[in-house]
């Protein structure tokens, strides 16, 4: 029972960030029709840049939203000079774009920081919070926290504001969304920028507990694509539920058989989805272009 | 009005519109009626900017906008309730009306008691799904919608279009309605008779050029209206 709920307690965890992961593809893809897969890379640009302007001697709340900044710029540029210019151009095209986008990062990467893995002090210290048996790391909570704040904020943002609601109506009909003067350029600008932050702020909080490298957002854009795919493309509850279902597989996966296939959990996901559930679990949107 | 000189659309190497030249006078019902594939609706949605002019001018209170982006157009005061209604599905009739006036920046709440007033169902199913709404319901919404934005040009496509005669009636009325509260309307109909019977003037459109126009009961009672496009 202890090492069961062990096995909850670091699914969750993993499971938190793949939902945000997943979060941000979602937005992406509503406002676009683009599946971004450099979404990985903003949790990698969260989470080196954190670590290399705190090496730098920045206190580390700043050298954190500096970081975000950062991730968001990059963002705005891929949206700005890669998807913008190939507006138009087949759904393919597009992810193709976005993985030559996503190599790019990872060379840049490479240069600006380095080959090696880093990790971050964890945010309220390493002492274990006893619980049923088993032990939670306090940083487990930060992420789990944070990525809850996200999405009620993320969810308060589509639902209550206007900017939001220009936002869903741009995924829902996009023409119609442009003669009520939707700026559209723009929306897509935010939906890549929004993704952006909470794919860093997703990179900041992480990398306490798994450690970052130049090529990490790899891994995570793979994990988060299942977990977007598993909730059916396009819909943010269906996001986050798979996130954290795709945690708890992988946990259960290497507590109970082995970990050496923990990575290849997703991609079974992926195949077991795209073969028997193509929608999703909430029945998310068929690709289709106004 | 709106002036349209010589304005030329394609879409590729499909030429929609040849060289057309309209004009809507303020105050106005002007119904651009032709059949299928004439480019009635290429016509709109070059008006509204969604679709690039190739040549010819469109001017708007005197000032050419073709070159100006849609949603700077919708700010000037054109609003278009499209082909199709174009509703956004997922979201409340509150929202998709609230999105209407988009690029309004007082407050709206005057102009939305009168979409109600207009079409008093919106009111009564305003938080339900658009998409859950009936077809004739939802083209009230598209109507709305395109009012919220409180425009000087109200451009319709089609809203007639799958409707029973009962609903299109209750439709046009309300186009008449606000030409009555001072509405200039560019109406575009398949529907010749119903189009012509409230509009003040008229365009036929056939494979891209205007091949015909006059006052509405004029066009209505010329034989080749009468003959190509109300069958009789
Ligand atoms: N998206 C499009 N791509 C290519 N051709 C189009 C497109 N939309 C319309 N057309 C063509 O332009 C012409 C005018 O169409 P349209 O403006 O929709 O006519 P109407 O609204 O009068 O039925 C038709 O020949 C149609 O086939
Ligand atoms: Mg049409």
């Amino acid at each position: 029972m202890a090492e069961f709920l062990q096995l909850v307690f670091s699914g969750l965890t993993v499971g938190a960030v793949y939902a945000l992961v997943a979060l941000g593809f979602t937005l992406i893809y509503n406002a676009s029709d683009v599946i971004n897969f450099a979404q990985g890379d903003f949790v990698m640009i969260g989470g080196m840049g954190t670590v290399f302007l705190a090496a730098a001697g920045i206190a580390l709340p700043l050298a954190a939203l500096m970081a975000i900044v950062a991730a968001v710029i990059v963002g705005l540029l891929l949206h700005r000079l890669a998807i913008e210019p190939a507006r138009g151009a087949s759904p393919v095209a597009l992810i193709m774009i976005t993985i030559g986008a996503s190599i790019f990062i990872k060379g840049v990467a490479q240069l600006v920081f380095d080959k090696q893995f880093h990790s971050l002090p964890a945010f309220s210290g390493d002492a274990p919070i006893a619980l049923g048996g088993a032990t939670l790391l306090p940083q487990s909570l930060w992420v789990m926290g944070v990525a809850l704040a996200l999405f009620v904020a993320l969810y308060l943002f589509l639902e209550k504001t206007l900017l939001g609601k220009a936002l869903r109506a741009t995924a829902a009909n996009r023409l119609a969304a442009r003669l009520v003067g939707v700026n559209v350029t723009i929306i897509l600008a935010l939906a890549f920028g929004v993704s952006a932050a909470i794919g860093a702020i997703a990179g900041v909080v992480v990398t306490p507990i798994t450690l970052t490298r130049y090529d990490v957002g790899t891994l995570f854009a793979l994990k988060g694509f299942a977990a977007a795919m598993v909730g059916g493309m396009g819909h943010p509850l269906g996001a986050v539920v798979g996130g954290l279902l795709i945690g708890l597989l992988e946990a259960f996966g290497a507590g109970y058989i082995s970990s050496t296939y923990k990575d290849a959990v997703a991609f079974v996901v992926i195949l077991l989805v795209l073969f028997f559930l193509p929608r999703g679990l909430f029945g998310g949107r068929t690709v289709e272009r106004v | 009005m709106l002036a349209l000189d010589r304005l030329c659309s394609a879409y590729g190497r499909i030429v929609a519109l040849h060289d057309v030249s309209l004009a809507v006078k303020t105050g106005e019902i002007v119904a651009l009626v032709g059949s299928n594939g004439a480019g009635k609706t290429t016509l709109l949605r070059t008006v509204s900017g969604v679709q690039p002019a190739a040549s010819g001018r469109i001017l708007f209170e005197g000032a050419p906008i073709e070159r100006l982006e849609a949603h700077v157009r919708v700010a000037r005061g054109i609003a278009q309730s499209p082909e199709g209604r174009q509703v956004f599905g997922p979201l409340s009739v509150a929202d998709n009306l609230a999105l209407g006036a988009y690029r309004r920046r007082s407050p709206h709440g005057d102009t939305l008691a009168r979409v109600f007033d207009l079409f008093p169902v919106l009111k009564e199913k305003r938080h339900i799904p658009a998409m859950s709404l009936s077809g004739g319901q939802q083209q009230m919404l598209a109507i709305g919608r395109a009012l919220m934005a409180a425009p000087k040009l109200l451009l319709l496509d089609e809203p007639s279009l799958g409707l029973a005669p009962l609903l299109v009636d209750q439709i046009l009325a309300a186009v008449v309605r606000l030409k009555a509260e001072g509405m200039t309307v560019l109406l575009v109909e398949q529907n010749a008779s119903a189009a012509l019977a409230i509009a003040d003037r008229g365009y036929v459109l056939e494979t891209g050029r205007v091949v015909l126009e006059g006052a509405g009961a004029a066009l209505l009672a010329d034989p080749k209206v009468r003959e190509a496009y109300l069958g009789l």
